[in-house]
């Protein structure tokens, strides 16, 4: 009686072993270490890259450990953090703008381990230091901003068809016509009828007023959550590109929700500069000069970017936005002189096409749009001083140059200044990509030291708690309570495998998790052994221990199942560090439950199976 | 049979115990409601570590100069680390920054630990979501346990998780303790760990109605919680444990989870001993409840 079968002892062991081999990775020691990558991001790293690399940390005498090209970055190890650095520097030094370069820790996870897709478990914010942000995209905005190129597409529209209206204007996220006479109402209508379909329904939803000869038109839902899709893609885009500027070794960018973008930048030492780099709620507009024959009520003046002063004026219609921007980068002409080239999607090609056709010898001018606040100190009705904030839209002018030909989808920009200028302006045609604003709803940042701190008390929890569990084990249930410790332990090891396996992050409360696992996972056990105590006194120990197993499973499995399911509660509603809580706390309950009736079983049955003992002590 | 302690006897000293104290933490919420934390109230909370002690007079005074009239200025932890929070400023994202530059210019160099933001839709969001997952989680357990026992176990332990639930709420709100997303979790937990309790102790009630045919159900109860007692002190004993070893070792950020679990798990033992026990003699649950299916012609009764 109580004899496992070999299958059965086979397949705890095989989980054993593979449990230990993910858990494996945590053990080693991780490295100082570079990220070297092209500044444009379309551009891979390349051999040539890494060989310039050598040559210059061979120069300047830095010793270095291993180079290597990963996916589109070069990796170089480095012996201590004094060495990262300093090369970090020499090598920003010697090749500038052209690389970004991150610091990072590279794990030093031996090379069959990595075949096996074994890696340490990731590190959440709270633990590794960092920023989370969490934005919204201003949908109203964007809507805006398409309705103002409908309107002025219908305004063309209706005045090459002779369909004569008085007013035409946008107001409330609605377009008005009020058209001149019954016949253009009538014409107008069936115009937005006909423009309406699209392949999922209509995008319009008209109201109808023929006694003004008043049409309004506004998006339907359909229209919104494509407009709503596009811009939060696009300002997706535009946030990666940004990040990448900033140089972090595992950054996140994801959707959240339907119009909300989480960042999270680990390691990150200066959060504030990080921010000011995310949050620029930059655009660009791209619009010809005003000439003579413009009339005063189509043009605007504005200054430029580098000079208050200097004011140009330029036509009040947009040719292309920002958002039609795809890449911009910075070269040299013929003769040397810096210039940035611009790469425009097929959309932004034709509207410039078209607005340049015509127009060669005037000049186009490139504007910069940024949402600003103003912080003011005042006086509330409290006689208190309060900081008040005003946020307003500001545009300047970046860039204004003579167009020379006809131009596409890729173009450049001469004249520029220096290279450091130009690759200023570059920068800014790449960043001022922005389909909608955006502002920050969330922000956590954590600071390196309480990162490490974290850790440490999170660690030092954990022996403490285990090991005043285990001593107390031994104490009262003698032999089992040295197979529950083991089990104990193995449902540590367990854990930490399977986390590393999902590629969980481990955060604060997620240690606190595993904490409360160990106090809570000796439960199983307990109920077992109590059971087998009660069961002594009318049977003999094998069926005792039989029994009692048998018995106790049955409740295990109940009282864990519904602690299962408000763990999967909390995965759902909670966020971050609570996500992390919840991941542990799953997957601590599914390897107690495997630890206590599998493992503290098979180590039962080896000591006691098919033996005749005539006292059992529990 | 062996029934060392007569739970049941005391059953209407606990009612009443548990009543008053429901009524006090439901009045206590009602009345002055619970300290929320940044996750839920949205705000600016910044916390930073001087090397020298600092008196905290002096950083509310420059923050009053600088037209932060309402912060909150306290220790955190040690008397190095100060940590600061200011109401919502309608969602203004830079505050925490503002903060750190007219503290850091005080000619004493301070290190930046954390900074966090909540903006007001994210905090009201949360707050619902929140009291959604309680209701839910609360909702699915009611459902599974009246599947694998029956309806009156259900109501008996929903009964005693939302008795756990509210008294921890209650002394959280009495005592002014900060009511964050961890404590939200921990609470989670209580609910998880209060419930393994009293389905442990369910199940071996159910157990004895089934098999034992001469007792009274009063002392059938007493006898399954005499038979469990041993393993429910145990568990309890454990879990404090490394609770305590968590209060104790775990840091300030978590002091919050920790108190509120060692509440709950003192909590969760008691309720799963005399309000579900309670709730099963008020609903007179009888042999027939919980009689098993007759294998041939029974109508199925969510029972295993």
């Amino acid at each position: 009686m109580n004899k496992f079968s070999i299958y059965q002892y086979l397949l705890i062991l095989v989980i054993l072993i593979v449990g230990s081999i993910y858990a494996l990775p945590n053990l080693y020691p991780t490295q100082p270490s570079i990220q070297v990558a092209y500044t444009d991001s379309g551009r891979s790293a390349d051999q040539s890259l890494l060989n310039d690399l050598e040559n210059i940390l061979e120069e300047s005498n830095t010793e270095y450990e291993d180079i290597f090209l990963r996916e589109n970055k070069i990796v170089i190890k480095f012996q201590d953090v004094d060495t990262q650095l300093s090369s970090k520097t020499v090598l920003q030094n010697a090749l500038l703008d052209r690389v970004i370069i991150a610091l990072f820790l590279e794990p030093a996870t031996p090379q069959w381990l990595k075949d096996l897709g074994a890696n340490p478990v990731k590190l959440g914010l709270d633990l590794s230091g960092g920023v989370h942000f969490l934005l919204e995209v201003d949908i109203d905005t964007a809507q805006q901003g398409r309705l103002e190129l409908l309107l002025d597409t219908y305004r063309k529209s209706f005045k090459e068809d002779r369909i004569r209206f008085d007013k035409s204007s946008i107001k409330d996220l609605k377009l008005n016509f009020e058209f001149s006479d019954n016949e253009s109402y009538n014409r107008g209508l069936k115009r937005f009828r006909d423009d309406s379909p699209v392949i999922n329904g209509v995008q319009y939803i008209i109201t109808e007023k023929p006694s003004s000869n008043l049409l309004m038109l506004e998006y339907s839902d359909i229209a919104l959550r494509e407009i709503r899709d596009y811009a939060v893609g696009q300002n997706l885009i535009t946030l990666r590109n940004r990040v990448n500027e900033l140089g972090v070794s595992e950054p996140i960018v994801q959707r959240q929700g339907s119009n909300r973008i989480v960042v999270q930048l680990p390691g990150v030492q200066d959060p504030t500069a990080a921010k000011k780099i995310i949050g620029k709620t930059a655009n660009l507009e791209f619009r010809l000069e005003a000439n003579t024959r413009t009339s005063p009520l189509r043009k605007e003046e504005f200054s430029f970017k580098e000079n208050e002063f200097q004011t140009a004026f330029l036509e009040k219609a947009v040719v292309v936005s920002g958002d039609r921007v795809t890449n911009a980068s910075t070269g040299f002409d013929e003769s040397g002189f810096s210039q940035v080239n611009i790469t425009l999607d097929m959309e932004g090609g034709r509207a410039i096409q078209k607005a340049t056709s015509g127009n060669i010898g005037r000049r186009l001018g490139v504007l910069f749009v940024e949402q600003k606040t103003k912080s003011e100190l005042v006086t509330n009705p409290e006689g208190k001083n309060v900081i008040e904030q005003t946020s307003y839209i500001e545009k300047k002018i970046i860039s204004l140059a003579t167009v020379q030909a006809v131009l596409g989808t890729s173009f450049r920009i001469t004249g520029v200044g220096s290279p450091a200028e130009a690759s200023e302006l570059a920068l800014l045609l790449r960043a001022g990509a922005l389909a909608a604003p955006m502002k920050f709803v969330e922000e956590r940042t954590v600071g390196p030291s309480l990162g490490k701190e974290n850790i440490e008390l999170g660690m030092k929890s954990i022996m403490i708690g285990f090991s005043l569990v285990v001593l107390f084990m031994i104490f009262y249930y003698r032999i089992f309570g040295l197979a529950a410790n083991i089990s104990l332990i193995i449902n540590l090891v367990l854990i930490t495998g399977i986390m590393s396996l999902l590629g969980a992050s481990l955060t604060l409360p997620g240690m606190a998790g595993i904490v409360l696992t160990v106090g809570m996972a000796v439960d199983a056990n307990v109920l077992i052994f109590s059971r087998i105590r009660e069961e002594l006194k009318e049977k003999d120990p094998q069926t005792a221990i039989r029994d009692g197993f048998s018995r106790a499973f049955v409740t295990i499995f109940d009282a864990n199942v519904t602690t299962l399911i408000t763990a999967l509660i909390l995965y759902i509603i909670g966020t971050g560090p609570v996500k992390g809580f919840a991941i542990t706390l799953s997957i601590g309950i599914i390897t107690s439950m495997f630890t206590a009736i599998m493992c503290t079983r098979a180590m039962v049955n080896l000591v006691y199976g098919n033996k005749n003992i005539q006292v059992l002590k529990i | 049979m062996n029934i060392r302690f007569k739970f049941m006897k005391y059953r209407k000293i606990a009612s009443l115990i548990s009543i008053s104290l429901f009524i006090i933490s439901v009045l206590s919420l009602g009345l002055r409601g619970l300290s929320l934390g940044l996750d839920f109230s949205g705000g600016t909370l910044i916390e930073v570590s001087y090397e020298s002690p600092v008196s905290l007079e002096s950083i509310r005074n420059s923050l009053e100069e600088n037209g932060y009239p309402d912060s909150q200025v306290v220790n955190f932890g040690t008397n190095l680390d100060v940590l600061i929070k200011v109401a919502d400023q309608s969602g203004n994202s830079s505050v925490g920054e503002q903060i750190f530059n007219i503290l850091n210019n005080q000619e004493t160099t301070i290190e930046l630990k954390r900074v966090e933001f909540v903006g007001p839709q994210v905090g009201d969001e949360l707050r619902d979501q929140g009291g959604l997952g309680m209701v839910v989680a609360l909702f699915m357990i009611l459902m599974y346990v009246a599947f694998r026992f029956q309806y009156k176990f259900a109501l008996g332990a929903v009964t005693a998780l939302a008795h756990d639930v509210v008294i921890i709420l209650g002394l959280f709100s009495i005592f002014g303790w900060d009511f964050d997303l961890t404590v939200l979790a921990a609470l989670l937990a209580v609910i998880g760990y209060s419930l393994n309790d009293t389905i442990v102790v369910s199940d071996r009630i159910r157990e004895n109605f089934r098999t034992e045919r001469v007792l009274e159900p009063i002392d059938l109860i007493d006898l399954s919680l005499n038979q469990t007692l041993g393993r429910t002190l145990v568990t309890s004993f454990t879990t404090l444990l490394v609770l305590f070893a968590l209060f104790i070792f775990g840091g300030e950020l978590i002091k919050g989870f920790s108190l509120a679990l060692i509440i709950g798990v003192l909590i969760g033992t008691y309720s799963s001993i005399y309000v579900v026990a309670n709730m099963l003699m008020s609903l007179t649950l009888t042999q027939d409840d919980l009689a098993l299916p007759e294998p041939e012609g029974a109508d199925f009764d969510g029972m295993p």
